[in-house]
């Protein structure tokens, strides 16, 4: 990793993209104390990672990208001994195995072992695990990662439902791109061990997305094509069997511009289509086609 | 308090485990009874040692010790399969202290091999080899909780390092059984010819299944006190050298 500069607020779900190798579970080690950091400083609810380990654990909560779980045990016992590996007393972890049980709607399930869990209802447990101590600030590392849609669903609901309620931080890896655009506020991509862009999703996708537009117009589209590479916010303009396909940086403000050239050129619009740019086309854009090809060669 | 809670945590699921897999004690309890009855009723025709004492009481303690030794020594590969199942990873990342994880798993490894270690002492008992007395039961368990809590730190300290689950029982079974066959366990030491005597007085598993012979009323050979100063002394180094790798116990 080099030059992350990343803050995370209180309260904030924040989300972490890169492509495989690109450094985001080593992020997540070092902020969990797991890893030592080489060089430069990094803190945890105030704690500084190398010198206050003891006090960084106890705020944070960690959601491994591999399971954790004894699988001899069942699921009530893997949750009573983390609970006393993170000191709570007895009173505490009784109602604390309620409560994350309950959140992770694994209540039913909880004398059975963990041997005869689904997948999915695995990583619900390792979540619940995550959350027995009440963190402050929870890492989740690719929480859904070879989940079926369902499962995958209900795990974004959890997560959401547990920051509306909690109040928790969230810190999240993953590449799915519809997992991010789903729950975080923010996002930063890391490629590389560094960070390529950090911000909003909406504002990210403004500055680094492109929407395409297809229009086609009754006649000759010449005159309009003429005029709208006049326009500067068009980036890529060309014509296909009487398609014109652009690329703009705005589709929202460039329809009704392209309207009115359309009706200045006396031609009709017989077809519009706007495609807004996704979190995906911004990620391709930051990190490149050819990072996990760059990567397969330099590994 | 809260480290005690990590302690119990680690004991707690060593039990657990322990009580849900009674079959691999049955099998793990073979060889040690194959020892004690076929070794010592085989054997025992042919050996008379000191006052007719039947050769099948000698290797009783013996056979003790080379429980405890086995079980606690072998009970570091449950970190292997930590650190395989990632469990060793969440263990680490929690608050609690190294030294009350060490401890919550020593105890894990000491109770388990002592009940094992007490079947034989129970097949003793019976046989009418051992007279029970207070006593005799608390000095015995002493010098078990020792030895095995000993064991199980060297144990602890070689999976801290070794990430190989196909080493670590081969290096505990290269260490188990010379330590076992070069002491005091099978045979008297003033039977053992004289290079292999060396290292029986340097092996501490020796005094340890003295120490158990003096306490469960068998013929013994050091004195109970340097039996036990011996003990006492593996014990500590065992013990620190355990936490100080286990501080640094490879992920």
């Amino acid at each position: 990793m080099a030059d992350v500069d990343l803050q995370v607020a209180d309260g904030e779900l924040m989300g972490l993209l890169g492509p495989n190798g690109a450094g985001k579970t080593t992020l997540i080690s070092i902020l969990c104390t797991m890893v030592q950091p080489t060089s430069g400083d990094a803190t945890v609810c105030g704690y500084d990672v190398r010198r206050d380990q003891t006090a960084v654990r106890r705020s944070v909560g960690v959601v491994f990208q591999d399971s954790t779980l004894d699988e001899d045990l069942t699921g009530q016992e893997n949750l009573n001994f983390h609970a006393r590996l993170y000191g709570l007393n007895a009173a505490t972890r009784r109602e604390r195995v309620n409560t994350v049980l309950e959140l992770v709607a694994l209540s039913k399930r909880r004398g059975d072992l963990v041997k005869t869990y689904s997948g999915g209802m695995r990583r619900r447990l390792e979540i619940a695990k995550g959350l027995m101590h009440n963190p402050k600030v929870l890492f989740l590392d690719e929480p859904t990662l070879g989940l079926d849609p369902q499962a995958r669903r209900r795990i974004w609901d959890h997560i959401s439902k547990l920051r509306d309620a909690c109040g928790t931080t969230v810190v999240l890896t993953t590449h799915y791109m519809e997992e991010a655009e789903f729950l975080c506020s923010r996002v930063a991509i890391i490629d590389r061990g560094r960070i390529v862009a950090i911000d909003d999703v909406e504002v990210l996708k403004a500055n680094f997305g492109q929407d395409r537009v297809e229009l086609r117009v009754l006649g000759k589209p010449d005159p309009l094509l003429h005029e709208i590479n006049q326009l500067n916010d068009v980036l890529h303009c060309s014509v296909q069997n009487g398609r014109l396909h652009l690329t703009v940086r705005s589709g929202d403000s460039f329809v009704p511009k392209v309207m009115e050239l359309a009706r200045s050129c006396k031609l009709e619009i017989s077809s519009l289509s706007v495609r807004k740019s996704s979190l995906e086309d911004v990620f391709m854009n930051l990190t490149g086609r050819e990072t996990g090809e760059d990567l397969f060669s330099s590994e | 308090m809260s480290h005690l809670f990590a302690a119990y945590a680690l004991w707690e699921r060593a039990i657990i485990k322990f009580v849900r897999s009674l079959h691999k004690i049955m099998i793990s309890m073979s060889m040690p009874l194959l020892f004690l009855f076929v070794l010592g009723g085989g054997m025992g025709n042919l050996v008379k040692y000191g006052d007719g004492l039947n050769y099948m009481g000698f290797i009783g303690p013996g056979v003790m010790g080379f429980i405890l030794l086995m079980n606690s020594m072998g009970n570091g590969m449950n970190i292997l399969w930590d650190r395989k199942l990632g469990i060793l990873k969440a263990i680490v990342v929690a608050p609690a202290s190294r030294a009350s994880i060490v401890v919550g798993m020593a105890m894990g490894a000491v109770t388990t091999s002592v009940i094992r270690a007490l079947i034989i002492f129970v097949a003793l008992v019976l046989l009418d080899f051992i007279r029970l007395s207070p006593w005799m039961l608390f000095t015995t368990l002493f010098f078990m909780f020792l030895m095995s809590w000993s064991f199980a730190a060297i144990g602890i300290a070689f999976a801290s390092r070794m990430t190989d689950p196909e080493t670590y029982p081969a290096v505990i079974n290269l260490l188990v059984m010379p330590l076992f066959m070069a002491s005091n366990a099978l045979y008297p030491l003033e039977a053992l010819p004289d290079w292999l005597r060396v290292f029986a007085y340097a092996n501490p598993l020796t005094y340890g299944i003295d120490g158990l012979r003096y306490a469960t009323g068998f013929p013994y050979h050091f004195s109970p006190v340097l039996d036990l100063i011996v003990v006492l002394l593996f014990f500590a180094v065992s013990t620190l050298s355990c936490w100080r790798l286990y501080c640094n116990v490879r992920l």
